[in-house]
């Protein structure tokens, strides 16, 4: 296919595998937050792609038009096997909530009632959210201590979680001062390593 | 009948993929204003219980198209209704990161991956920082948070279904002795 990379794993993966990883991210990310789930799947278990890798496309995902966890379940497919790739991740992702949406449309009226399932709803919530903190250790730690990094790490955090600005304003605006603070050092860096 | 619903569908949501920069949130306003107010598809309490049931239900939260689509279709409004959301962002997206991987190596794409990098950390970072705000914040909720944190920062390997699993089984229990 058309994509040529580094990551060490990137022939072994079957579309098959690819599948079921999708899969069950898709089935198993209440809430939204799919985006640690892949980060987690793909890189850390799997090391499918580098932090280095998956980082971009995740910020990339953010800005373009549709939801986030589908556009990174494209890219992670492409990267690895093409448009079948593409097309296998993204079938996959979605087709556990497909199922799950027909279901939850002849039970809703029942499943709202129930406070029970709102205390245990939170409860995974939590844990989500713990997850995604992890996929925000581990994405700290791949950016080095590197002082232009960081500096864009911290902005980056305050313009979004303190200031509110629009998402894709801050990626507008902090993408390039990031890409240009970065060039000098990056003559012949582009080797991916393995997430340690 | 069964036609124009289903197209209508289409007509309805396709452009709300390409429109949905930024996460779901930003489709719910117009997914409303046409299903509810334009077309009559569904009535406004329903639309509200769709938009809570979809808070329970694995996916991205713009499925509550697939839901209208179920209301008005059966499978076939599902089936539309999710192509309609997720093709015409997906196949933009294809194609970017297509180009993006063609230039995998040059010096340009190497700078460019390496300054998006701290870019998405800081987006991840400040994600967990919103929704643990919204989340109101409790105690419980940092507790089980930073476990699951820790837990899954020391094994590479660990999967996290049981943790989710445990965070519900905590805050069950929790609930039942009335301390969330």
């Amino acid at each position: 296919m058309t994509s040529q990379n580094s990551s060490p794993h990137t022939k072994a993966v079957s579309l098959f595998e690819l599948y079921s990883c999708f899969f069950w991210i898709g089935m198993m990310s209440f809430g939204g937050g799919l985006m640690p789930w892949i980060q987690r799947e793909v890189v850390t278990r799997r090391n499918w792609l580098t932090n280095e890798e998956f980082l971009p496309g995740m910020a990339m995902s953010q800005v373009l038009p549709g939801v986030n966890s589908t556009n990174v379940a494209v890219y992670v497919g492409q990267h690895l096997r093409g448009a079948a790739g593409s097309i296998t991740a993204l079938a996959a992702i979605l087709s556990g909530p497909f199922i799950m949406v027909m279901f939850a449309a002849v039970s809703y009226e029942f499943v709202l009632g129930i406070k029970f399932i709102q205390a245990a709803a939170a409860g995974v919530a939590a844990a989500a959210l713990g997850m995604m903190l992890t996929t925000a250790i581990s994405a700290i730690r791949s950016c080095g201590l590197n002082i232009a990094p960081i500096c864009i790490m911290i902005v980056t955090f305050i313009l979004i979680g303190i200031v509110h600005m629009s998402l894709v304003t801050v990626v507008l605006i902090m993408t390039p001062i990031s890409v240009l603070l970065s060039w000098p050092r990056t003559t012949k860096a582009s080797e991916g390593k393995p997430d340690a | 009948m069964r036609e124009n619903n289903l197209i209508g569908l289409m007509i309805v949501l396709a452009p709300l993929s390409l429109a949905s920069v930024g996460g779901a949130t930003a489709i719910y306003a117009p997914l409303q204003h046409e299903a509810v107010e334009l077309r009559q598809w569904v009535t406004p309490q329903e639309f509200l219980n769709y938009f809570t049931i979809m808070r329970f239900m694995p996916g991205p939260s713009s499925m509550l198209g697939a839901l209208i689509g179920w209301k008005l279709e059966g499978f076939w409004g599902v089936l539309v209704a999710t192509l309609s959301l997720y093709a015409p962002s997906s196949l933009v997206c294809f194609i970017v990161a297509r180009s993006w991987s063609r230039f995998a190596g040059k010096p340009w794409h190497t700078a460019m991956q390496r300054g998006l990098m701290p870019v998405a950390t800081g987006l991840v970072s400040a994600g967990v920082w919103n929704l643990f705000q919204l989340s109101g914040g409790s105690l419980p909720y940092a507790a089980m948070m930073i476990g699951v944190a820790i837990a899954l920062t020391i094994s590479k390997k660990l999967h996290p279904t049981p943790l989710l699993i445990a965070g519900a089984l905590v805050f069950e229990g929790l609930y039942l002795v009335d301390l969330l």
